[in-house]
């Protein structure tokens, strides 16, 4: 399954309207999307290290071929309890930037949707309140079939600088502001 | 031509050869009238303001020629040798290496500042230059510069080629002659002159072979790549320099050029003239620089990375193949690991460099500090040919000059002071490097007053680095230096004694996986040690499994595995220390260290690892066994994890991390020290 996801996500990146296709996956019975741009690869849950002394959204470390990336675990990281892992979830592998490089962070999600074509006209500013996550975790929410999907903000969501913070001070849920004023 | 790659080519090579230049004037203070050394020094500006003419480094161009005059009478005798030429040339070389930097790096234009500096230093270089010139001998070559002055502008639009037609030219059906007659149809040549210098005597000369060379002087309009294009045919094989107009060093770079041949003239000719010894030396010398490539470091780590994977990839093979049990499966690949192990090693060889370049360049350092201090100081080195990573090298210079000023300025005493204590006037600077168990050890040695504890405690009691009844050994309260905001010196001066070095020092050592400790004896000397691990790439590991987890310990700090019975199970766990061989061990509970869940295993293991001085034990489930193991680091996620230092992949693809040693000593040191050191005054009175 995960390399049948992959592959549609591949093939659609090469056109022009990459820009409005996004990935929907469930988490916590919630459906969210995410750009397919940052997107490497989906591969199945499986053989994952613990690192010891870390907050509970770092899951740990997975071999991804020879390199070692480290696994987050999404639902965590919004402040809930940690995914359970079933049959259908994936490690979403995306890239992100922190201090100029690029590491390669995977994400455990519940199971993996589809891949949608937003339309840039049919996405809201993401709302001040009352989403149940962190206002800037959210890029905007997308109108798919009169619902909305919640479309997140991965360079805010995977910040290695944050949670390296995060992780050293041992402070599970710290807002942005006390993050960036340490 | 790719003119930013040849830049680049000469950015590097300016350095080197000033570097060079630096370490022969330095020797020339013991040796003043060596003309090898003063042949060495000469070159190397020589060469540095012909490369620059070819960019049209006018700036560089202009002052290295000061310099190149001085050392030019330096050469001939007519200058003396002295402590204050050979710091002026210092001085020098420092400014060459500033202006390639503003002015060939970064493409600026030097500041005020510096051209200050210039024109104090051409102030006196030339003073040094006239002084001579009432000499009879000098005023007419001093002519001679003028009149060489006279000719550059008459020769402000005329390029300067000169031609070595490779040997086969001939051969391949070319004629130069038709190249130069070609030439002449893109401009005015000037001035010709062909030498067939290089032609050996006739019973040996290759009748199809071109030993002919040209120096033309050529007026034209058109540009270089013009004039380098009528070249084109016969570019393989021969050397030609094309040396723009308005360039006052025409001849300096026929000179180059000539010298250049001239070494080569020797190897094929001075045979039969029996100049074998010249010959030699210049062959070997020859040798020695051909034994070297200039390879991008990104290249090697990508090999190195490479060849991680490979051992990776390998050890799995290895696994399934005595899963297998196919014994012609299982020779093969026992072949195939032997030749990676060889392919890693030779690999990991590539980044190892010689620490002798980094110790040498403190030779500078402590000649200059040395006069600033008004203290005479000699510097020692040994263990130059000790090897190390690339990486580790170049991050080690800064922690060490640290330290070696440090020595300088509060270590070594005044020559009074050192005459009044029975001491040679003459203060000793040691660096020293060797190999120790699976480490390098670099040692920084002075031969100084040593360190005062008293003062030492004292101050750091006053810091409230400690308390007052604390117990401290001296090797302990010596090493409180390292300490964040400690320093001694009673008054500061501009070299040291603001209390932000030793930390510092510390911080960059351990950043390099190292530790660093400090011996004293009062009046004796002063030794500070840094242990570093011989590569940052791969080590051989020791596995072991704690609940359900593997970890991987460094093999070379393992000393050895004892089982943790079940009646000292009990008692260990409340202690905090096992008695070994009537040896206190204080014990780490990896399980607890790590607030790992889960049921304690029927059977515990201690695994004893030792780093410098201390020793501990790690209590672990399970001993698996010694594994080779790639370091991944685990990047800038788990940048600060305690007690982590890494991660590597095994045969299995399962990834594990790797125990950093050092910082779960320490930990189980200070937590237990107190215990340790109360229970060790309790087993002396007992045994």
């Amino acid at each position: 399954m995960g390399a049948l996801v992959k592959s549609g996500a591949v093939q659609s990146m090469d056109n022009a309207e990459e820009q409005q296709q996004y990935l929907t996956f469930l988490l916590g019975g919630e459906m969210f999307s995410i750009g397919i741009l940052n997107i490497k690869e989906i591969i199945e849950y499986g053989s994952l290290t613990a690192v010891p002394m870390m907050p509970d959204f770092i899951r740990g470390v997975i071999n991804l071929r020879g390199a070692v990336v480290p696994v987050i675990d999404l639902a965590a990281r919004f402040g809930r309890n940690q995914s359970s892992i079933t049959r259908r979830s994936c490690i979403v592998i995306i890239e992100v930037e922190a201090k100029g490089d690029r590491h390669d962070v995977g994400m455990v999600v519940d199971s993996v949707s589809e891949v949608l074509e937003i339309l840039a006209s049919e996405i809201e500013p993401p709302p001040n309140f009352g989403a149940k996550i962190r206002a800037d975790f959210i890029a905007g929410m997308g109108k798919v079939n009169g619902k909305f999907v919640i479309i997140l903000n991965v360079d805010r969501v995977l910040s290695i600088e944050e949670m390296a913070i995060i992780s050293n001070g041992g402070i599970q849920n710290i807002d942005p502001e006390r993050a960036l004023a340490t | 031509m790719n003119l930013d790659k040849a830049l680049q080519t000469f950015i590097i090579e300016s350095h080197d050869l000033l570097q060079d230049m630096e370490s022969s004037l330095l020797r020339l203070e013991s040796a003043p009238n060596d003309p090898d050394i003063l042949g060495a020094i000469f070159r190397a500006a020589h060469t540095i303001k012909g490369s620059a003419g070819m960019f049209g480094l006018d700036l560089i161009v202009n002052f290295t020629h000061v310099v190149e005059s001085v050392l030019d009478k330096l050469r001939d005798g007519k200058i003396v040798v002295n402590g204050e030429v050979v710091e002026l040339l210092l001085k020098s070389g420092d400014y060459i290496g500033n202006l390639v930097t503003v002015v060939a790096v970064n493409g600026e234009i030097p500041t005020a500042e510096m051209i200050a500096v210039e024109s104090e230093l051409s102030l006196r270089l030339s003073s040094l230059f006239n002084h001579d010139n009432n000499s009879l001998s000098s005023a007419s070559e001093q002519d001679g510069v003028r009149s060489a002055e006279l000719d550059d502008s008459a020769q402000m639009d005329v390029w300067h080629l000169s031609l070595l037609f490779g040997s086969s030219v001939l051969r391949d059906g070319m004629d130069p002659l038709s190249f130069v007659r070609y030439l002449g149809t893109l401009g005015e040549i000037v001035n010709i002159t062909m030498s067939a210098d290089t032609m050996p005597k006739s019973e040996y000369m290759d009748p199809e072979a071109c030993y002919l060379e040209f120096e033309i002087d050529f007026r034209s309009e058109a540009d270089e790549e013009t004039i380098a294009g009528v070249f084109d045919f016969v570019r393989e094989g021969s050397v030609i320099n094309i040396v723009p107009p308005r360039k006052k060093i025409n001849e300096d770079i026929s000179i180059i050029n000539h010298a250049y041949e001239s070494d080569q003239r020797f190897d094929d000719v001075q045979v039969m003239d029996g100049g074998l010894e010249k010959r030699h030396q210049t062959k070997d010398r020859k040798v020695q620089e051909n034994r070297y490539i200039r390879v991008h470091a990104d290249k090697l780590d990508s090999l190195i990375n490479l060849v991680g994977e490979l051992v990776i990839a390998g050890a799995s093979t290895n696994l399934l193949a005595a899963r297998s049990g196919n014994p012609l499966l299982l020779e093969s690949t026992s072949v195939v690991s032997s030749l990676v192990e060889d392919i890693r090693d030779s690999a990991l060889q590539l980044r190892m460099v010689p620490i002798g370049e980094t110790f040498n360049r403190f030779q500078r350092v402590v000649h200059d500090v040395s006069q600033e201090l008004g203290k005479d100081i000699e510097l020692v080195i040994s263990g130059a040919e000790t090897e190390l990573d690339k990486t580790v090298i170049d991050k080690i210079g800064d922690p060490l000059m640290h330290l070696v000023r440090n020595a300088m300025d509060h270590g070594i005493e005044s020559a009074e002071l050192r005459i009044a204590s029975g001491k040679p006037a003459k203060g000793m600077l040691y660096l020293n490097a060797y190999h120790d168990a699976g480490n390098i050890v670099i040692e920084v040695a002075d031969d100084g007053s040593g360190l005062n504890c008293e003062r030492l405690l004292k101050k750091a009691i006053e810091r409230g680095l400690v308390t007052v009844n604390a117990n401290l050994s001296d090797h302990e309260i010596y090493n409180l230096i390292f300490e964040p905001g400690f320093s001694t010196a009673e008054k500061l001066s501009n070299l040291s004694g603001r209390g932000v070095g030793m930390d510092v020092v510390r911080r960059n050592i351990e950043a390099l996986r190292g530790t660093v400790e400090l011996d004293s004896e009062p009046g004796v000397g002063t030794t500070v040690r840094i242990r570093l691990p011989l590569t940052l790439a791969i080590i051989d590991g020791f596995l072991v499994g704690v609940n359900h987890a593997t970890y991987v310990i460094p093999l070379d700090m393992v000393t050895e595995c004892v089982e943790l019975d079940v009646r000292e199970r009990q008692a260990g766990r409340q202690r905090g220390y096992l008695n070994l061989r009537g040896v206190v061990l204080p014990l780490v509970w990896l399980r607890e260290q790590f607030d790992m869940m889960g049921e304690e295993a029927r059977r515990e293991n201690v695994v004893v690892v030792h780093y410098g001085v201390h020793q501990a034990g790690l209590v672990v489930d399970d001993l698996m066994g010694e594994f080779q193991t790639v370091i991944k680091p685990l990047g800038h996620l788990f940048g600060n994890v305690k007690g982590i230092s890494g991660s590597t992949i095994l045969g299995s693809g399962e990834v594990v991390l790797i125990l950093d040693v050092p910082s779960l000593i320490q930990h189980a040191v200070e937590r237990e020290n107190i215990t340790v050191v109360t229970e060790q005054n309790r087993f002396l009175t007992t045994t």
